[in-house]
């Protein structure tokens, strides 16, 4: 099988390489040939993709190079921004903090999706329904999401999760009000947030699976833990590697559920990365330091961007494989 | 037949790209004068979510405006100044042209050349040579012209429930006047009532502002001036006080309630709720409780701060400006003074302006009254508020405590240099002492101190 693919993937390469050299075109004959066309149907895309994404990329590129305010000329004080950001105390928190929710979504919110979806696969009645409670979620909106959690996270005894908590003799907890509760809380949130979109992909992927595998699987007598272990888990490795980088590339840059539950706080136990980001840029009132605040987003990108091409360098041959 | 389609497919393409480049480009200034030749004139309203009858009240005062002078057309827009958002509105300039900060950053703003210089339309009004000249600074350059208006000015006080005075068996009429009674009743009022007998804002610079208050009421300061050069000093023996007290109240009485991430806005609604027994808050704040939070008039209590005996204790007093935007034109300035005139100062200087606003007011069921601090003089003052004595509907008799008291208080400006920085950086401290009953108060201001130090430097 294996030899196969190998020498199938030889001979689709062999006949470009054997081509003969193309003539160079001109302009005339490659407007003739479609280019034009084929530019004037790329544009729209191009200037959307220019306007909103490349030209904003550039600009913080260049602005993390400079000081400026917004309003006076700026200035260009070369790497002193990055210098700034390096040597502030509060980077390192921020990293930590940032981590300690990257490690937290990872235990629980990777795999409560995976084994959801696979629950919700075997179910045979209502399927629809599950699928449509579990997206629910997804369709409130995250503000909204997070207000409402925030009534459920009342440090009083009154508050409701302290409620439900006292009927089982436990509790009251303080939730967002403690430095060492706040992030899991915040993690709490987030992964109930963010399931259903993952479940319904699983879901997805799942269906793709042939049923002919676990027949073959009963016919060997395996158990249902032995048929997710050996044939699920495997058949879905493709799509729990990309949820996987994902995950890791979503919760780097978690900012929402630390902004609008705590503001970083208490005592910046849940200052994340983009939101030191906003703070250098916002926090102050007249302080904008939106030369810090671009530098940092840059070494947040190339970071992110090294992670994701080591990632998917080490993983490519197991995924295909 | 296919060519035809193929032009028509690049035209439309075209244009879309054309469209939307065009869409994107809308950074022109705004035009000041309209096609009828009205002087369009962006202005701030009230804060968003205010009541209805409130906006109603509003959009009659714009229409009294407007009658008065059909050459300009006001656009009101909802706005609320917040330290988190203010640097992107300013940036983005999404700010309407009228817009009021507080004094804390006039300086800084001037400096900045982002406000308009309204020296020769500030002068020409009847009243400009009787501001008080401590007020008036706050909105002027070293050279003396002046880039805005200031029309209010508050101190500190004590704002309490005197519902939850009563439920706690304390007499509402008799609020704390030192900081150990604000202990003893706090611990009152939670015990019996099971609600925060006081409380503490944290976030958004509002930990620090209200770190500083306390501090100024025990006579500590946070910036030490010596000619130019300015040096943190907020790990001083009183903000160490200040923060002990806090901790005290937090940990020794548990009388602090459970939320200790409270801002302004948080603050005010959890206090017109009902949950919170006393908190430290400008004396004006009343009229942002009725407005935004429907508090109960019979609930609320107003007292003067209580002070240290030290010499240099006062109370932190502030204030806010109505400014223009750089980008204004001549003739939007002039529209503006206008409009500052005639909303915000002719009710503090001119009869019959005063009650036609408080008439407006009262007839929307708006507080009208609500304590404030002089802006020109005490004398004017008192002038301005026997013209609406009629009008008054705020519950005054339960400011009493706060307006016999207030005028016989230091009132001392906030930290001169880097306020809202100085502010921020204390923000975590107050949290971590709320938050962790083992925080090292001196280790925590100590390294305040330092990151402080070292914004002063920086800037």
């Amino acid at each position: 099988m294996k030899s196969t693919l190998v020498s199938s993937a030889t001979d689709s390469s062999s006949p470009s390489r054997s081509a003969p050299p193309r003539r160079r075109a001109g302009p005339a004959s490659w407007a003739r040939g479609g280019g034009l066309s084929n530019l004037v149907f790329l544009l729209p895309t191009l200037v959307v993709f220019g306007v909103f994404s490349w030209y904003p990329i550039g600009r913080a590129l260049v602005m993390s190079l400079q000081q400026t305010n917004l309003v006076t000329a700026a200035q260009w004080v070369g790497l002193e921004n990055f210098r700034h950001v390096l040597t502030d105390p509060l980077l390192w928190t921020a990293i930590r903090n940032t981590g300690y929710f990257a490690l937290l979504a990872l235990v629980f919110g990777y795999p409560i999706p995976l084994v959801l979806a696979v629950l919700m696969s075997e179910v045979r009645r209502a399927r629809g329904l599950y699928s449509a409670l579990a997206y629910l979620p997804v369709v409130v909106p995250p503000v909204v999401a997070v207000l409402l959690w925030k009534f459920f996270y009342d440090a009083s005894p009154t508050g409701v999760f302290n409620t439900m908590l006292g009927w089982i003799g436990l509790g009251p907890y303080p939730w967002l009000q403690n430095e060492s509760t706040a992030m899991p809380s915040l993690v709490l949130e987030a992964t109930w947030a963010a399931a259903g979109g993952t479940v319904i992909i699983y879901l997805a992927a799942l269906t793709s699976i042939p049923p002919e595998l676990y027949d073959a699987a009963s016919v060997d007598g395996a158990s249902i833990f032995a048929k997710i272990w050996h044939v699920t888990l495997p058949q879905l490795r493709g799509v729990l590697l990309i949820t996987l980088i994902l995950q890791l590339i979503g919760t780097s840059q978690v900012f929402l559920e630390p902004y609008l539950f705590t503001g970083g706080g208490p005592s910046n136990s849940t200052l994340t990365i983009l939101l030191l980001i906003y703070d250098y840029a916002f926090g102050q009132s007249l302080g904008g330091d939106y030369g810090a605040a671009t530098a940092l987003s840059v070494m947040l990108a190339v970071v992110l961007a090294v992670l994701s091409a080591g990632y998917f360098r080490l993983t490519r041959k197991w995924a295909a494989s | 037949m296919r060519s035809t389609r193929k032009a028509a497919i690049v035209i439309l393409s075209t244009t879309l790209s054309i469209g939307m480049l065009a869409a994107c480009s809308s950074s022109k200034p705004a035009k000041s004068a309209a096609k009828d030749g009205k002087v369009k004139l962006t202005i701030v309203s009230l804060k968003p979510g205010s009541e209805k009858a409130a906006i109603a009240t509003f959009n009659e005062q714009v229409k009294q405006f407007e009658d008065k002078n059909p050459n300009i057309d006001l656009v009101p827009k909802e706005y609320e100044w917040k330290a988190t958002t203010f640097a992107a509105q300013l940036a983005g300039g999404t700010l309407p042209e009228v817009f009021t900060i507080p004094f804390t950053d006039g300086k800084t703003l001037i400096q900045r050349k982002q406000l308009a210089d309204l020296t020769s339309q500030v002068k020409a009004l009847p009243y400009a040579p009787n501001f008080n000249p401590k007020v008036l600074d706050a909105a002027q350059d070293t050279n003396g012209n002046i880039f805005g208006i200031p029309y209010a000015a508050y101190g500190i006080g004590l704002q309490y429930n005197r519902t939850l005075f009563k439920q706690a068996g304390l007499d509402p009429d008799k609020p704390p006047t030192t900081w150990d009674e604000i202990r003893a009743d706090a611990k009152q009022i939670a015990d019996k009532t099971g609600k925060a007998g006081y409380a503490q804002m944290t976030q958004n610079g509002t930990g620090g502002w209200m770190l500083t208050t306390l501090t100024y009421a025990l006579g500590g300061r946070m910036e030490q001036t010596s000619g130019d050069k300015v040096t943190a000093s907020v790990n001083n023996v009183q903000t160490k006080a200040a923060l002990q007290k806090l901790h005290d109240m937090r940990w020794g009485d548990n009388s602090m309630g459970s939320n200790f991430l409270l801002d302004w806005g948080g603050m005010n609604q959890a206090f017109a709720a009902g949950k919170v027994g006393m908190y430290m808050g400008g004396s004006d704040v009343y009229t942002s409780l009725v407005q935004q939070n429907k508090i109960n008039p019979a609930d609320y209590g107003l007292a003067a701060l209580p002070l240290d005996s030290s010499a240099d204790a006062g109370i932190l007093g502030g204030g806010t400006l109505a400014v223009v935007s750089a980008k204004a034109s001549q003739a939007q300035k002039d529209a503006a003074v206008k409009w500052i005139d005639f909303y915000y100062m002719r009710k503090l200087t001119e009869q019959s302006a005063a009650t036609l606003d408080a008439k407006t007011l009262a007839d929307g069921k708006q507080p009208v009254g609500t304590p404030a601090l002089p802006i020109f003089d005490k004398a004017t003052l008192d002038k301005a508020n026997s013209w609406i004595a009629s009008y008054i509907n705020v519950p005054l008799p339960q400011m009493k405590s706060f307006t016999d008291g207030v005028f016989s208080q230091t009132l001392v400006a906030e930290p001169a240099k880097n306020t809202q920085e100085l502010y921020g950086a204390l923000d975590p401290v107050v949290q971590a002492v709320l938050s962790n009953k083992n925080a090292d108060i001196g280790k925590l201001l100590d390294k305040a101190n330092t990151d402080i130090q070292n914004i002063l430097n920086r800037s």
